[in-house]
This record gives C-alpha cells, sequence and structure tokens, in this order.
C-alpha cells in the first residue's frame, strides 16, 4: 500500500538508523567518527549524519513520496565504540551507488564531506574510510600511467626513487633554479621538483623555468647516461592556464609534471590526470592543504580517505609522511596508507586504522614519496618503510651538503643503493643502519662527509593525530 | 672553499660519468654479494635474464636479449655461467642482469654486471 503524506519533524533514527541492513557489493561505505553534542543519543545523530550526507533533509517534505527514498537513502548500519575515547563513536554508513555520479571523486566528496560537517548536532566529525566499490572504482580513471609503466619509461628497477625538492623554496632566478637542478640531477638523482608554492612569481615565470630546467635534465641525462626528471609545478590560478604550462612541459620533452590536488581542487585534478594519460605524461601530486584536514583526531577527513580520493582522481605519486622527517605521520597508520597507495587489494586492519576491504581492481598504483626533514641517517629505515615502489626525496638533505647538491645527490644515491644491496643480502636494515652507511662511505667521500654533517640532527616529537588504541 | 670538494663528472669524460642504474654508485660488487643478488632474485620467485648492448645505444629500451629468460632458473652457478658466457662473447658490451616479475609485467631488480668500454 502506497504511504500517506504527513508533514512534520520525524526523528532521523526512524528512517536512517537500519542496523539490520546487510551491505550490498556496490555499496559505498563509509566510517565517520561522531563526536554529538552533550545528550543527543549516538542512534539519532549517526543516523542524522547518513540522512544530511545523503538525501535526507530536516522535515519531511512531500517530494519524499514520489521517489523510493527507501533504495537511495544512505543509512547507518553500525555503531562501535572508539578505543579510549568516550567522547566520539564510530558511525557505519551504506549509500546506494546511485547517489554518485560515475568517476567523480568530486561528487562523492560533496555529499559526505558536505553540509553535514555543519551540523548543528555535532561537536566535531571526522571521515575515517571510505569503501570504494570495484564497480564504482572501474569508472575512474586513475593514475595516468601507474607504477610499472614509469618505471619503464624512466629505466629504474630494483630500488626507490631518488629526488629533491630545490630551495630555497622561492626567490631563485630561472638560471640558478635550473643550475641547481643540473646539479643534483647529474649527482645520481632520479628526479628533482618544484616546491609546491613555485607556481608562476614575479622573479621566476614558468615558461623561463620550464626552459631551463629542460636543459639541466638533458644534459644531466647526456652525462650519466641515466634518464632524469623535474616536477614541473603546473599547478595555476586557472584550469585553462595550468593547461597551457602542461602543454608547453609536454612540447620541450619533459617527462613529469606536478599539480596539488587539494589547493589546486579536484576537477583540475581529474581533468589533468585524464591529460597525462592521453599525453604519456606523468603526475606527481603534492598535497599541500591536508594537514588542514586531515591533523585533528576528532574532526575532518583521515588522509587514507585523501589518498583513496587522489588515487580515483589521478597521479602517478603522491606525498605520504616519512614516519622519521619533520612532518607529522605515525607510523602504523602510514604504512596503511602507502599499502592503499599501491597495492590491488587491501584487508581491514583496525592495527593500521584501514575500516574496509578496499578492492582496486585493474587500477593502477600511486607511488609514495617520503620528503620532509629527511637526510642519509634515515636512509636505512626508509628502504625499509616504503620498499622499492617508493620515491625518497631529501631537500635539505642533499643542497645542505657541504660540497653542494651534486655530492649531496651522490651521498644519497650511494646510500639508497647500499641499502639495498644489504637487504637484498638478508641485512636487517634499521638494526644494521649504522654498519652499512659507514661501509659505504668508506669508498664515497661524499657520504662520508653528509653522515658527519647531519649526525645529531632528529625529529622526535610525539604524533598529534595517532591510531584509536584503548588505554583504560 | 680549501675543504670543498670537487664533484667530477662530464661529457668528456665517460669513464668517470656514465653509470647504470641500480648499484652503480658503489663498487663493483663482490663475488659474495653477486651471489646474493641473484640468491634474492631467485627467493623473489623472479625469472632471471641477461641482456647486452653496444656501450654507444645503452639509452635505447630494447638491449639484445641473451638467449630467453632463464625461466624457472634456480641456480645461482648456472645464472652466473650464462652472465660469463654473454660477456665472453660480446666483451665490449654492457651486459645486466634482471629479474623479471611477471605479477608486476616489471622487472624487480636490474643491475650491470659487466660494463663494456664507457662512450
Amino acid at each position: 500500500m502506497a504511504k500517506t503524506y504527513s508533514a512534520g519533524v520525524k526523528a532521523y533514527r526512524e528512517t536512517y538508523w537500519t542496523p539490520d541492513y546487510s551491505v550490498k557489493e556496490t555499496d559505498i561505505l563509509a566510517c565517520f567518527k561522531i563526536t554529538p553534542q552533550d545528550g543527543v543519543p549516538r542512534e539519532e545523530v549517526a543516523a542524522a549524519v547518513a540522512a544530511e550526507s545523503s538525501t535526507g533533509t530536516w522535515t519531511t517534505v512531500w517530494t519524499d513520496l514520489l521517489t523510493d527514498l527507501d533504495y537511495y537513502k544512505g543509512r547507518c548500519y553500525a555503531i562501535e565504540d572508539v578505543p579510549g575515547d568516550d567522547t566520539c563513536f564510530y558511525a557505519f554508513i551504506a549509500y546506494p551507488i546511485d547517489l554518485f555520479e560515475e568517476g567523480s571523486v568530486v561528487n562523492v566528496l560533496t555529499s559526505l564531506v558536505g553540509n553535514v560537517f555543519g551540523f548543528k548536532a555535532l561537536r566535531a566529525l571526522r571521515l575515517e574510510d571510505i569503501r570504494f566499490p570495484v564497480a564504482y572504482v572501474m569508472t575512474c580513471n586513475g593514475p595516468p600511467q601507474g607504477i610499472t609503466t614509469e618505471r619503464d619509461i624512466l629505466n629504474k628497477y630494483g630500488r626507490p626513487f631518488l629526488g629533491c625538492t630545490i630551495k630555497p623554496k622561492l626567490g631563485l632566478s630561472a638560471k640558478n633554479y635550473g643550475r641547481a637542478c643540473y646539479e643534483g640531477l647529474r649527482g645520481g638523482l632520479d628526479f628533482t621538483k618544484d616546491d609546491e608554492n613555485i607556481n608562476s612569481q614575479p622573479f621566476m615565470r614558468w615558461r623561463a623555468r620550464f626552459d631551463f630546467v629542460q636543459e639541466a635534465i638533458v644534459k644531466a641525462e647526456a652525462e650519466t647516461g641515466e634518464r632524469k626528471g623535474h616536477y614541473l609545478n603546473v599547478t595555476a590560478p586557472t584550469y585553462d592556464e595550468m593547461m597551457k604550462r602542461a602543454e608547453y612541459a609536454k612540447e620541450i620533452g619533459s617527462p613529469i609534471i606536478m599539480h596539488d590536488y587539494l589547493t589546486g581542487g579536484l576537477t583540475a585534478n581529474t581533468g589533468l590526470a585524464q591529460w597525462c594519460q592521453d599525453n604519456g605524461m606523468l603526475l606527481h601530486i603534492h598535497r599541500a592543504m591536508h594537514a588542514v584536514l586531515d591533523r585533528n583526531p576528532h574532526h575532518g577527513i583521515h588522509f587514507r580517505v585523501l589518498a583513496k580520493v587522489l588515487r580515483l582522481s589521478g597521479g602517478d605519486h603522491l606525498h605520504s609522511g616519512t614516519v622519521v622527517g619533520k612532518l607529522e605521520g605515525d607510523r602504523e597508520a602510514t604504512l596503511g596508507w602507502i599499502d592503499i597507495m599501491r597495492d590491488s587489494f587491501i584487508k581491514e586492519d583496525r592495527s593500521r586504522g584501514i575500516f574496509f576491504d578496499q578492492d582496486w581492481g585493474a587500477m593502477p598504483g600511486v607511488i609514495p614519496v617520503a620528503s620532509g626533514g629527511i637526510h642519509v641517517w634515515h636512509m636505512p629505515a626508509l628502504v625499509n618503510i616504503f620498499g622499492d615502489d617508493s620515491c625518497l626525496q631529501f631537500g635539505g638533505g642533499t643542497l645542505g651538503h657541504p660540497w653542494g647538491n651534486a655530492a649531496g645527490a651522490a651521498a644519497n644515491r650511494v646510500a639508497v643503493e647500499a641499502c639495498v644491496e644489504a637487504r637484498n643480502m638478508g641485512v636487517e636494515l634499521e638494526k644494521e643502519g649504522k654498519s652499512i652507511l659507514t661501509k659505504a662511505a668508506a669508498s664515497s667521500p661524499e657520504l662520508k662527509i653528509a653522515m658527519e654533517t647531519w649526525k645529531e640532527i632528529k625529529f622526535e616529537f610525539d604524533t598529534v593525530d595517532k591510531i584509536d588504541v584503548a588505554h583504560k | 672553499m680549501s675543504d670543498v670538494q670537487d664533484y667530477e663528472s662530464s661529457l668528456g669524460n665517460p669513464a668517470v660519468s656514465r653509470k647504470f642504474e641500480t648499484f652503480s654508485y658503489l663498487p663493483t660488487l663482490t663475488e659474495e654479494s653477486l651471489r646474493a643478488q641473484i640468491q634474492y632474485i631467485v627467493n623473489k620467485g623472479w625469472n632471471p635474464g641477461i641482456e647486452h648492448t653496444e656501450p654507444a645505444h645503452s639509452m635505447s629500451n630494447y638491449w639484445y636479449m641473451w638467449k630467453l629468460p632463464l625461466f624457472g632458473e634456480t641456480d645461482v652457478d648456472v645464472i652466473l655461467k650464462e652472465l660469463e658466457a654473454c660477456h665472453k662473447a660480446h666483451p665490449d658490451n654492457h651486459v645486466r642482469l634482471l629479474g623479471f616479475d611477471n605479477f608486476a609485467q616489471s622487472a624487480g631488480a636490474s643491475m650491470v654486471i659487466y660494463r663494456g668500454v664507457a662512450v
């Protein structure tokens, strides 16, 4: 029998709290950490989150009856305690796949982290994880090239990629900037990188930078006989301007460009990634603004979600944190999201903060980039944590070498190769790190002096955003 | 500045400047390490493969295959002998050893074992 219309306000839980629901393979699932206002029951606030992030609004409307709302609604199907924190709880919400435009992470986020985050009954809300069903994954374009193709384009096998962000971040002229790149590349780096805030400022317009840097790449390749690249940052004020820079990078023969996917925006990123795939370009992704979204343990979007979103939107590299360097990143959580970037299937693992199985189907992986306050002494730990399918980036740890960038680059290259050699021989890297590096330094004066220069630098601060574990 | 050391490399000095990707910034692998690197390829379940090229064409993706990849070969001595045989047949060429990972559709390892005359 058809439903009758009854105007007024109904408790959300009457419609959107469905503990008996069995999840469909095609559902998009989300885990939210909800901190309710005092006195609001868990089921009611969880149902409200399901409603406000899908079909619902605060009051009944007659047009609800023109559709099959029981099919289209998002629904909360489970609630769990957060280990060690009574102020909040986890709510698991299922959304039918029909709610989202194909291939649009923009549309998914607009629903899941849209108005609902300002909802008054919540003190705070955090999106911890999303399970994208493989049916949805396959509608997205994903990484332009993927890890296998990147290795083939660059002829680098059996070790991590090695990079360096050019410093100072701002203020160099294009020619001096190209010099810094050239020195790093000829010393043994695979990549140099524009810093994220290098776009096209008056002191160095993009076009001059691209020209000088490309000359640096060509010369370093001829000198070393190895293939090189520089992430030319095409992040720009408008989409058209961004594409103009991307087209020019391709025209001069650059193998890779770079984009800031959060400040630049996901629409721009998805379009650029598609263009990169069509034009044989690699795409390096920076994540400026991520810590605004992901650092507060009670509010925002967890980085593992942002990493999944990037893999769907498209990028070949994504900054992942280093665990050991100057920037925030819990070790187990980082291991979790680097799996999310690279693997084709990731199992639920609460010890790494992974709330759902994630099947990526045929979608290629993204290379995690470890960058920020790392130097040669970190190399054994980095190779152990990140493995070969990674890019280790030493900015200050290259450019700050007492003999300059080329020597700094060579020191890092010797160190990474020594660690890979030792690992393959069965040596435990983090335990034997010092002796591995000391032995390698015997035939590399560049490494020896680098080890002396950075011996005492450590970044031992406690992590702000930790995995939730019981501590009572 | 007297304590700053020059980093020597140039277009005109190929013997010092040209590199060969993984392990080419280390001294030549010792016998022990080379055996261990081959054993690592075997332990990973990868297929060993040998390729060589004239040094002037080392930037090409396609080096000459020495026979076919040694599918299923797990004997380190056999693999070492094949490397030697390739080197003997092409003494002026670079010879590299790869470990083909058929699941990743990529080489899990690649290293130049014999270096030809640098150009």
